[in-house]
């Protein structure tokens, strides 16, 4: 079963720049939220921060009610060892096999035999629709699109509580991104985990969605179920689900 | 107003300066404490280790041997037109395994794996932090530090002496060619009086020397490979940086510790 993932009042600056401004999210098991936003409001900012990469200035990370980053060590390895995330680029280890890339965590963090979890990742790949022959192989030899697949193999592989997703389908083919986009609806449910993403491909959020925030200049502006979407009552929302250049949202030549 | 300004620049300045210098002092030292951490305590990943091994010193090997071959040679027919001066061309044998062992060996080597091992760690380190593979691997439960550092660091630390031990070998091997095959030496007298003159403590201070030194390769290749920022141009950099920061780092602590051993030995 999934866990509740819990952002408050989060709050990160570098510097003098405020990138995120008391964010406040949560994600409860079996439910999938994506953030909504341009780039550079802070959507890769809030992921990180959820995920323990990143050091928020200020609040609370809080997963099954625990403080990520108020934890001590071991629980907080304990709460991230049931995480999953997908990277934009795949981020494959390009030295390993695409096997001992799927198993990387079984082998290296939890102690199991290579044999073992060389079966378990060729397990995981079966899940993501690719077979037995793809194991031996190197990442640079296959395509984006399978090394996205591959990549969410290895997240799922230690069956986790929440799911990250980041831009899962930026670089890929139409066809190849409604795949990814499928797999995800279905890993989500299958697990029964939390799923929080981060896209500004409206059809990728409308797929795999069930919540939507958006993120504008570090606040969540609006919040609702998907089917809101094209009539959310709010002109920043409707500006960018609908792609306009005119309204609320300027964008500035200079960043 | 401008009064107190000009008054107060000169402290501002220095101010500026010396969090400038603690800044990136501080950086590698605090990198180097969570490296040694990781590499002093398990969990230890062998087959990393296993690899760097290889990597580092096994494919060094023809470079390390060469270069010492090449400077010993020519050292020995330095000392001689040297030595010839005031008649001295009989120490050749003794000053060359001198020489060798307790500074060009060390050194030496120690350049070419600043060249070969830093920059190539520094290049692939950067590159996954660029790939976002440093910030998967943490998502993954896996510490970078124990998984990419520590068997690096280690690596470099136990290879480092024994290709100094090799270098040393070639390097007294390549005076000993050039002194018997163009300068007249007799074999055997030149062997004895190598071996007579050398004492203990000339090779292991050079082999404690090459240990510092590998440890201070592998650290600037981690350490700037794992800082890299920006892409293709950041892992760039990050290589320079490292043959840089390395090359210099020898020369220093190569003046610190023969001050250091020059009064022990």
């Amino acid at each position: 079963m999934g866990a509740t993932l819990e952002l408050k009042h989060l709050r990160k600056a570098f510097g003098r720049k405020v990138v995120l401004d008391d964010v406040n999210l949560d994600v409860k098991p079996g439910q999938s939220l994506v953030i909504i936003g341009g780039s550079g409001t802070g959507k890769s900012v809030s992921l990180k921060c959820a995920i323990g990469l990143m050091t928020p200035t200020s609040g609370q990370v809080l997963v099954d009610g625990t403080d990520l980053h108020a934890a001590d060590k071991e629980t907080r390895d304990e709460l991230q060892s049931s995480f999953g995330m997908l990277f934009q680029g795949g981020a494959l280890f390009d030295s390993l096999r695409i096997w001992e890339n799927v198993g990387f965590r079984l082998i290296y963090a939890n102690n199991m035999k290579r044999k073992q979890a060389r079966e378990a990742a060729i397990e995981a790949l079966g899940r993501v629709g690719m077979g037995e022959d793809v194991a031996d192989l190197y990442p640079n030899e296959l395509s984006g699109g399978m090394q996205k697949r591959v990549s969410l193999a290895r997240a799922i592989v230690a069956k986790p509580k929440i799911l990250f997703f980041d831009e899962p389908t930026t670089g890929l083919d139409p066809i190849m991104a409604d795949v990814i986009d499928k797999l995800i609806v279905e890993q989500v449910k299958d697990l029964g985990a939390a799923a929080i993403s981060i896209t500004h491909d409206m059809v990728s959020a409308r797929k795999i969605a069930d919540e939507v925030a958006m993120l504008y200049e570090g606040k969540i502006i609006w919040r609702g179920p998907v089917d809101k979407l094209d009539d959310p009552g709010n002109d920043y929302v409707d500006q960018f689900v609908h792609g306009k250049s005119e309204g609320p949202i300027k964008i500035a030549a200079k960043v | 107003m401008t009064m107190t300004h000009a008054v107060f620049t000169p402290f501002a300045l220095l101010g500026r300066l010396t969090l400038g210098v603690f800044a990136a002092l501080g950086g590698p030292v605090l990198f180097a404490g969570q490296g040694l951490k990781a590499a002093f305590t398990p969990r230890w990943y062998l087959t990393e280790l296993m690899k760097q091994l290889v990597r580092v010193g096994y494919l060094s090997l023809p470079v390390v041997g060469l270069t010492a071959l090449f400077t010993g040679a020519a050292l020995a027919l330095n000392i001689y037109t040297g030595g010839a001066r005031f008649n001295a061309e009989r120490f050749v044998p003794d000053i060359v395994a001198l020489g060798i062992t307790r500074e060009l060996g060390p050194v030496i080597a120690s350049l070419m794996l600043a060249g070969r091992v830093s920059a190539a760690m520094a290049a692939e380190i950067g590159a996954m932090r660029a790939t976002e593979q440093i910030d998967a691997m943490r998502t993954l439960s896996v510490d970078p530090f124990r998984y990419l550092v520590a068997p690096r660091l280690l690596a470099a630390v136990i290879t480092l002496p024994i290709l100094v031990a090799i270098a040393d070998i070639l390097g007294i091997y390549g005076g000993y060619l050039v002194s018997t095959r163009t300068l007249g030496f007799d074999g055997p007298i030149y062997i004895k009086n190598t071996w007579n003159f050398l004492t203990n403590w000339d090779v292991i201070s050079g082999l404690i020397k090459a240990a510092v030194f590998g440890f201070l390769i592998a650290l600037m290749g981690c350490y700037h490979g794992y800082k890299a920022r920006g892409g293709a141009q950041g892992v760039g950099l990050a290589a320079t940086l490292a043959v840089v920061t390395a090359a210099i780092l020898i020369f220093a602590a190569n003046y610190v510790l023969t001050t250091l051993f020059s009064g022990a030995g």
